[in-house]
């Protein structure tokens, strides 16, 4: 199961960030900080997914997107991962690309679309 | 699908945001926003009414101001209003404002829920997926509340459009997740599972992960769904790499799909049904072909959504674990990727060959690979990549290649990463114990571990290289003279010290006729280390030079020198003092043949499942895929493992603390009065000696208890009395316990020692230790008459299956009883697994010519074998929520049978075994509480609730347990405490 989806740039900020589980709002900075940190510390020799606490995260970089999902240990990483790169293309063809800033509207949109291919992915807005 | 459009107007909005983005400071980003709140908030008070779009573009910027991190406090009636547009792009914006910024409590909630119900019942298929969209998104126990009732008759309805019934799927699920009792389960279920049918993937998708989280809690009900998610699952398979056009990814048809549906099935035992399995084997042979197929496409996406499939196609085999032909299969095709340039393939390929090693199909198949894992071992850059394989190595290890993979694994060692030494040790020194075929190997292999992770080795591990030291005679030789050797290096472990020293102290004589390693030697080399050490092994250290005085007399004079002088007689430290004086007196006042008894050699320790397996499970936590594992294999190997101990085939149950009394601060020796032998120093463990024991009488309030309370006729004993001696090799039968049994039981729910029965001719006293799923009991039978008693024979019964759950094993007493006097009878208890009913203790005895006859239920309950467990409130809410079943709950609510004093209340908690956890419920009133209860073959993790209410005298006891009769059992036992 997804616990939560992330997109954090590489200065450490979320740009975007959802839930699937309740993670009080403190909380949940603490932990995108410590996502982001384990992220950005490995290199391209390491796999795409990292031990967590007791949960994993599978990421992706695109440019100075990261891309995290946080998952629990029934789901299945690759499936995941290709999922993370799907809903990047998705992106991709409605906003031509995927930059950092997103307006409300538009997040709407692509998380609309994200489901329709994948509802596993309830709508996400941007949230910062 | 509306499309983004620059031309969709709200130029204002777009103007507002990059005039936002150009802003060169925050102050002037504030006062640009400040400026902007001002404006909506005179456009909204304004007379003038303003049409949609307006409102549409303001809640539109109020949104984006609250995004940035300002508070809105305005706006929320505007957004409100937008619900009822009949525009898409309004209805949406003030959706998608509700979903963001109004909470629960809002007043506005009652107008938000009517917006949405008449979205809901619009027949409009865009506005009733925004509204269920909403739903989902706000997830609340309100929403749930409102709209749970109606989401399941749109998602089985037969005029819902597709991206409806998808939608509703998703709410629903999102709904269940957050409050599974406000689903409520019905007719619809069964047409739910009729979705799998559904022509529209993207409706199928949504209804696998929906059916994926409820039948996790209603199995039955959803059991239909295998049938239609293998021929779904099939004809994706099947289908050409064009068929599904939209669900189809790089060449690849509905990869996320076909993964939910092989998850859904591992949710459910192989199919029974002939035609259904012939049906999936087909598809799962299918998905292992095409992965040696040529690739359709040499993009990446390809292959890794093919991969994925791939992945959890050998998960549900290896669920299945039924099909040796798929296991080695799915085994050979990881076996290829354990070689994959790719990271992240190595990776998955090492973690599910993990669990592919633990069938008994594969396991042959999995060894073969084991040169390529112990490369990985060496050469993977990636930490958690090297862990998997460390991991997959323990897991292959059986006894051909042990030896191997052990010194792999130290040589790993010395480089490993600090993070996973512990647990490399720790599976070291398992390894080399279960699989030890020569007792040198083993000692050799756990002193490198010290020598090389000596930080890293737990108590666990050197507290048992001991015990087995002490309990194989054919090694102690060697192992002296090792120890000694590695002491000779300059600089060694403490740990080391602490094993040569006590080796040293037991077996030291085995050495002593070289002359190298002469008394004076081994006593000046151990010397040497002393000043470096910290107390606790100088403590250790003490203990061995008074055994040094017994074993070789020529040293006596230079350690009584080294016990008398100042720095240890005078020792800041009291148990170091303590031990100095007493050693010293010890020395010079008793004749060799008191110190020979006094520092007699260590008996064999009783043996157990080894404590440092039950400290890995420890580590990686209950629930934990490869602790399981463990335990599975263990269970098959169990042979192998006898091999280690001296009495291989006996299932003894031995003192908890018997194996702490040699190793702890104070060995044996140390208490100069004990006289040597085995029971004996058990007892010690005890803080009363046994004759203390009996003289406990019933406690006024137990006397009330029993006045106040009818002894329960309809115990369900009675049923068992028949059936009982059937179970039972004993010779005669055994009559049905008496009347007040239960009401004697119940009161050693809650402590372990006490007189269990008393009438005029017998008193029985109780004493009894738990830990982990072990537990030993010591039973007083006294003789309260002057005459003797003949042929007393007591005999522990297992009524019905406890056989097979609990063990018990006892030793015979005398068969004379003199009067006055007392007799004990050491009971080793095994808990196998969770029971229900105690077993029947029955005393026979022929009393002045009259056979005399009793029957008691012995106390051994399912709570003596809970380990506490502390937790933070936090786990302690996520855990209860993971009990959430109805079955795993029990509730009982009961009137209070005893004054209601929160003091005595925790008393008995603690006593009932589990952790008392403070801090965790709101009301300080209440007591919480969580622990595990240890069996052989599972552990059960257990939490309670007990609500007093002082007022009404009630109490409200709630029980939530993994398993469903024990929170059922355990609610019972505790609730007649109170």
């Amino acid at each position: 199961m997804i616990k939560f989806f992330l997109m954090v740039n590489k200065q450490g900020q979320t740009r975007l960030s959802k839930y699937y589980e309740h993670v009080e709002i403190n909380k949940r900075t603490l932990l995108e900080t410590e996502v982001i940190k384990s992220c950005l510390s490995r290199s391209n020799e390491q796999c795409s997914f990292i031990e967590y606490k007791d949960f994993k995260l599978i990421y992706r970089q695109y440019a100075a997107l990261f891309i995290v999902v946080g998952v629990n240990d029934t789901e299945n990483e690759m499936a995941i991962y290709e999922f993370i790169h799907n809903f990047v293309e998705v992106l991709d063809e409605y906003f031509s690309r995927v930059g950092q800033g997103l307006n409300p509207t538009s997040g709407l949109y692509c998380m609309r679309q994200a489901t329709e291919l994948n509802p596993q992915l309830l709508p996400i807005y941007t949230c910062n | 699908m509306p499309a983004v459009s620059k031309g969709d107007g709200m130029r204002g909005l777009a103007v507002f945001i990059s005039d936002i983005r150009n802003c060169k400071s925050k102050e002037a980003e504030i006062k640009r926003i400040n400026k902007e709140l001002a404006n909506i908030r005179s456009k909204f008070k304004g007379d003038k009414a303003l049409d949609g779009y307006s409102k549409k573009k303001y809640v539109c910027k109020l949104l984006f101001i609250f995004l940035l991190g300002h508070d809105i406090d305005f706006g929320h009636m505007e957004a409100v209003n937008l619900l009822s547009s009949n525009k898409y792009t309004e209805k949406q914006i003030g959706y998608l404002f509700i979903s963001v910024l109004v909470n629960s409590n809002s007043e506005l909630i009652r107008l938000i829920n009517n917006a949405i119900k008449n979205d809901l019942a619009s027949r409009n298929p865009t506005f009733m997926c925004l509204a269920l969209h909403c739903i989902a998104n706000v997830g609340s126990r309100e929403m749930g509340e409102a709209f749970a009732a109606d989401i399941p008759r749109i998602l089985v309805a037969g005029d819902s459009m597709d991206s409806v019934k998808q939608s509703a799927a998703l709410c629903l699920l999102r709904l269940y997740k957050a409050s599974p009792d406000l689903v409520p389960m019905g007719e619809w279920t069964a047409r739910v599972v009729h979705l799998l049918n559904d022509q529209h993937m993207g409706v199928v998708t949504a209804a696998v992960s929906l059916i994926t989280c409820l039948c996790k809690k209603n199995p039955d009900d959803f059991k239909t769904c295998v049938s239609l998610a293998v021929s779904r699952l099939s004809r994706i398979v099947s289908s050409a790499s064009t068929d599904l056009q939209d669900y189809t990814y790089y060449f690849v048809p509905a990869p996320w799909l076909s993964v939910k549906l092989l998850r859904l099935l591992q949710c459910y035992p192989p199919p029974e049904d002939a035609a259904v399995k012939g049906r999936l084997v087909e598809c799962l042979e299918t998905v292992l072909n095409k992965a040696q197929e040529p690739p359709k496409s040499k993009k990446v996406q390809h292959s890794n959504a093919k991969n994925a499939i791939l992945f959890e196609t050998i998960s549900l085999i290896i669920h299945y674990d039924s099909e040796p032909n798929l296991l080695v299969r799915a085994c050979n095709q990881l076996g290829q990727f354990l070689q994959h340039r790719e990271t992240n393939l190595r990776y998955l390929a090492l973690e599910s060959m993990c669990t592919l090693a633990s069938s008994e199909f594969s396991h042959e198949a999995v060894k073969t690979h084991i040169d390529t894992v112990i490369n990985a071992l060496k050469t993977e850059r990636d930490v958690s990549v090297r862990q998997r394989a460390a991991d997959l190595l323990y897991a292959m290890c059986d006894r051909s290649n042990a030896k191997q993979i052990v010194s792999e694994m130290l040589r790993y060692l010395e480089t490993a990463d600090y993070a996973i030494r512990e647990e490399i040790v720790l599976k070291v020194a398992i390894l080399a114990e279960k699989y030890a075929v020569d007792y040198s190997w083993y000692v050799d292999t756990i002193l490198n571990l010290i020598r090389i992770a000596g930080d890293y080795v737990s108590e666990e591990v050197w507290y048992r290289v001991l015990q087995i030291v002490t309990n194989r005679d054919d090694v102690q030789g060697y192992a002296a003279k090792t120890v000694f050797e590695a002491l000779q290096a300059p600089a060694c472990h403490e740990n080391m010290v602490k094993v040569g020293g006590y080796i040293l102290g037991e077996f030291g004589n085995l050495i002593a006729g070289d002359p190298r390693s002469s008394p004076p030697v081994q006593f000046s080399l151990l010397h040497s280390k002393f000043h470096l050490c910290s107390v606790a092994t100088r403590a250790l250290l003490l203990s061995t030079y008074i055994k040094f005085i017994n074993l070789f007399p020529e040293t006596k004079a230079t350690i009584q020198g080294v016990l008398r002088a100042g720095s240890q007689l005078r020792n800041a430290d009291v148990e170091l003092q303590q031990r100095a004086v007493e050693y010293l007196t010890l020395s010079s006042v008793a004749s060799t043949d008191v110190l020979a008894t006094v520092l007699e050699e260590m008996p064999p320790f009783p043996e157990r499942e080894s404590s440092i397996l039950a400290k890995l499970k420890r580590k990686k936590g209950p629930g934990a895929g490869s602790a399981l594992d463990d335990g599975r294999r263990d269970a098959s190997s169990n042979d192998i493992n006898g091999g280690v101990e001296p009495t291989p085939s006996t299932v003894s149950t031995p003192s908890p603390s018997a194996d702490l009394l040699g190793l702890r601060a104070a060995p044996p020796p140390a208490a100069p009065p004990a006289p040597a032998g085995a029971g004996n120093l058990l007892v010690d463990v005890f803080s009363d000696g046994p004759t203390a024991q009996p003289s406990l009488g019933p406690t006024p309030e137990q006397a009330f208890l029993s006045e106040l309370e009818p002894p329960a006729p309809e115990s369900p004993m009675a049923l068992l009395a028949d059936p009982a001696p059937a179970a039972d090799p004993g010779p005669e039968d055994i009559g049905p316990p008496i009347p007040e049994a239960d009401e004697l039981l119940n009161k050693f729910v809650c402590k372990n020692n006490g007189v269990l029965f008393e009438n005029q001719l017998l008193q029985i006293g109780v004493k009894s230790e738990f830990r982990q799923n072990l537990g030993r009991m010591y039973l007083f039978y006294g003789n309260k008459t002057s005459v003797q008693f003949q042929n007393f024979s007591p005999t522990v019964v297992h009524p019905g299956d406890l056989q097979t759950q609990l063990a018990v094993q006892t030793k015979r007493v005398a068969a004379q009883v003199d009067g006055g006097a007392q007799v004990q009878q050491v009971l080793n208890i095994e808990c196998l697994r969770d029971f229900l009913t105690p077993p029947l203790l029955s005393v026979r005895f022929r009393y002045g010519g009259a056979p005399q006859s009793l029957t008691l239920k012995l106390p051994v309950t399912i709570n003596k074998f809970f380990q506490p467990t502390e937790m933070a409130a936090q786990d302690f809410f996520q855990r209860w929520k993971q009990l959430s079943l109805p079955l795993q709950e029990a509730q009982k609510i009961f009137k209070a049978n005893h004054p209601m004093d929160a003091e005595v209340t925790k008393a008995k908690l603690l006593g009932f075994g589990s952790a008392l956890l403070d801090n965790v419920d709101p009301n300080p009133e209440n007591f919480v509480g969580a622990g595990i209860i240890q069996t052989k073959a599972l552990q059960v993790g257990c939490l309670l609730r007990l609500e007093p209410n002082a007022q009404a005298q009630m109490y409200r006891l709630t029980l939530r347990t993994s398993k469903e009769p024990v929170s059922r059992h355990l609610c019972e036992l505790l609730a007649q405490q109170f």
